[in-house]
């Protein structure tokens, strides 16, 4: 299938609207209140249908103007239930938005006799028709939509750009906000205004649900792959942009390799996001499972290859040197005598694996914080000297220089250990 | 503007001796009183009458403190006694339902520069995507004032801050990778660059390590001998003698307060814990013979 302009108008819409509503959530995902776009855009449908039946036109401005008054009130609504009505805030946005919805639905069923104000327009956007809707703007000729998307997320980048000192404050902490006089209550209901716009200008285009999705997972994405306020709002932006690209790839050329017809663009850019955000909850560098799970293999393999080593100094002490480097050992023995031998830490002789004048610098190390730990469990500790053995094994791998220094200086016979081993000297 | 020499600023004044750190009496000119003779009486913080209720129910009745200048004051009581909420209600946090505030002879609203604020540890999200330094950096957001970007000079303030308290080396740490002490130290050197001469600090001590606590209390005698008045909300009665001068006994009411040898007695704290110290004493003494000493 070709790649037309009309391709490349739906993804220039999805990414605006995907950026213009991900740019916000970031402050939403951080002031754990990301629930709250999902209220205020579903509750913008009431708002939407009085303006229609007041002034019962379908013109934009009125619409937009009763979304946005409708998307503050719930943003009032739900401080003032939780607050005074005792509620958790989760429940009260439950509560003021499904109320909202419903009425804006019962609205428009009985505006719907006269002309198509449609509710799954509302729920799923129009994609297609917004790209093909075309003004002039001198020479060009561009979708309507994109016009209006890029000026809502141009006033998001402003605020954002502009307020970001007041933004970090008060979503990271209110109290001290409020104490140096940045009215943290008055930026709150900025940014929810703002998110009542963005929501409106956005579901015709991209739908409800979209909206919701943008402005939740690009922004908890980023904020597991980043550690700063400003980085996470940039990962975020591309984030965003790249599932509208990937949404619309995915819908429309993919399947049709595949032989199937294409499906909604906006829902796989949905779908992308979500993946995305599931990308960076196993891959993401440092709270990421599966580096946190390869942190984990690192450390029992240093385990490993530390017993070993001392396994083989406990055999030099006493006279059997070697430990038969024949017969099948297992991964984790492969992978242990591997590094050790890489490292010349071990060396095969005839057949047996035997330490090298470096490893056994490392074995005596290990041994003294092991006897030493076992003399302190027994001085300071009160255990009985066959009671000490596990515990030392576990510590003996977390002891530092220091760690050690303190441990000799803390027991009375820093020379050997309660069994009467020799405590190996620095 | 010399600062008075103390061992934990010295290091901050001789890396940078020309920009002074936490001077005493810092204020700016514009929120000194007109005639400068008449805010040597003003107490640098006055309560009148002061009540506070959450949901109708009242959690700080009639409140009267006059607290005097230059002291290391603790905040002590039993849990619910309201010691948090009279920090909160004084920095216009919490709404009183009747009272009056002065800060230095002046409605707090007007004095927020005065007024350095530490919050409970655990009142903010440490998985926030900020540094050290940023978190420091924002003692001084209010002197940078609205849409003025962070520049160098504030970053440069943060982090002769964040030296003081030895805490220059994680400067650039995501707070999350703190330990507990390290956080709390973190929230002190975001009240120092606010370079207050008033400061509130709500269990500094929660949590932290010994060598933290002794660093903490460090701090805020230099601040003590600088001519600053520090107000602590505080747990352990049993350091109360030795970190402290004055004392505020809170228990939804002002129960006693003055300078700790004349205040802090056994009858006093029977007062105000009610029948719960003795239970607090049998709590103790179980915990010292479980500790085997």
């Amino acid at each position: 299938m070709l790649w037309t302009s009309f391709d490349t108008w739906i993804v220039v819409l999805g990414a605006l609207s995907a950026m213009a509503c991900a740019l916000l959530g970031n402050f939403l995902v951080l002031r754990r209140m990301s629930m709250m776009g999902d209220a205020i855009s579903h509750a913008v449908l009431p708002g939407l249908a009085v303006a229609f039946l007041v002034t019962d036109s379908r013109a934009s401005l009125p619409m937009f103007v009763g979304a946005v008054i409708v998307g503050i009130i719930t943003a009032l609504l739900v401080q003032f239930l939780s607050r005074f009505g005792k509620v958790d805030e989760g429940a009260s946005m439950g509560v003021v938005f499904t109320t909202l919805f419903a009425l804006g639905l019962i609205l428009i069923r009985r505006a719907a006799d006269q002309v198509d104000l449609d509710v799954n327009c509302v729920l799923y956007g129009d994609l297609n028709y917004a790209a093909a809707a075309m003004v002039r703007i001198g020479p060009f000729r561009v979708p309507e939509a994109a016009v209006i998307l890029g000026i809502v997320l141009t006033i998001n980048l402003l605020f954002v750009v502009l307020f970001f000192k007041e933004l970090r404050i008060s979503s990271f902490d209110p109290e001290l906000a409020t104490t140096q006089g940045f009215n943290a209550g008055a930026l709150h209901y900025v940014l929810m205004t703002l998110v009542a716009v963005t929501a409106v200008a956005s579901f015709d285009v991209i739908g409800n649900i979209l909206v919701v999705a943008m402005m939740v997972a690009p922004a908890a994405a980023a904020h597991l792959l980043t550690d700063r306020l400003g980085s996470m709002v940039v990962v975020s932006l591309i984030i965003a942009a790249i599932s509208a690209a990937i949404g619309h790839v995915g819908a429309t050329i993919v399947p049709q390799y595949l032989g199937f017809s294409g499906t909604s663009s906006a829902g796989a850019m949905a779908a992308a996001t979500g993946l995305i955000f599931i990308a960076a909850v196993l891959f993401g560098p440092r709270r990421g499972v599966t580096s946190r799970m390869w942190h984990r293999l690192q450390l029992s393999l240093r385990i490993a290859q530390e017993d070993l080593l001392s396994g083989l100094y406990r055999q030099e002490e006493r006279g059997v040197a070697k430990v038969p480097a024949s017969g099948a050992p297992s991964l984790t023995q492969w992978l242990v005598r591997r590094r050790l031998l890489q490292q010349e830490a071990i060396e095969r002789v005839d057949g047996h694996f035997a330490l090298t004048p470096r490893g056994r610098k490392v074995a005596s190390r290990l041994l003294r914080s092991h006897r030493l730990w076992e003399t302190y469990l027994v001085d300071q500790a009160a255990l009985r000297a066959d009671q000490t053995h596990k515990t030392a094994e576990q510590l003996e791998h977390l002891t530092d220089a220091a760690l050690q220094q303190r441990l000799a200086l803390d027991i009375a016979t820093p020379t050997h250990d309660p069994q009467g081993k020799m405590i190996p000297p620095e | 503007m010399m600062q008075s020499p103390s061992p934990t600023s010295s290091t901050v004044a001789d890396s940078d001796s020309d920009k002074p750190v936490a001077p005493a009496h810092a204020a700016p000119v514009e929120t000194t009183p007109a005639t400068g003779d008449e805010h040597s009486f003003d107490a640098p913080l006055s309560i009148h009458d002061m009540t506070v209720a959450y949901h109708r129910k009242p959690v700080l009745w009639d409140v009267d403190l006059d607290l005097p200048e230059g002291r290391l004051i603790a905040i002590v009581g039993p849990n619910g006694a309201g010691k948090s909420t009279l920090i909160k209600a004084v920095l216009d946090l919490v709404p009183m339902v009747s009272g009056r505030v002065l800060v230095y002879g002046k409605p707090y609203r007007r004095q927020r520069a005065l007024v350095g604020y530490v919050p409970q540890r655990e009142s903010v999200d440490w998985d926030f995507p900020v540094s050290a330094l940023d978190v420091v950096t924002m003692g001084s957001y209010r002197k940078i004032g609205w849409l003025r970007p962070v520049t160098r000079k504030w970053r440069d303030l943060a982090m002769e801050s964040l030296h003081r308290v030895g805490m220059a080396d994680y400067a650039h740490r995501q707070i999350s990778q703190l330990s507990g002490g390290q956080q709390q130290r973190v929230f002190l050197a975001r009240a120092l660059v606010q370079q207050a001469r008033i400061y509130f600090m709500d269990e500094p001590f929660a949590g932290v390590d010994a060598a933290t606590e002794k660093m903490i209390i460090r701090t805020l005698q230099d601040l003590r001998n600088q001519g600053q008045t520090v107000v602590v909300v505080h747990h352990d009665l049993q350091t109360v003698p030795e970190y402290f001068d004055h004392v505020i006994l809170l228990n939804m009411r002002v129960v006693a307060h003055g300078p700790v040898k004349s205040v802090f007695t056994a009858e006093n704290l029977q007062k105000t814990y009610g029948g719960r110290l003795t239970l607090l004493d049998e709590a103790a003494e179980a915990l010292r013979r479980a500790g085997g000493k």
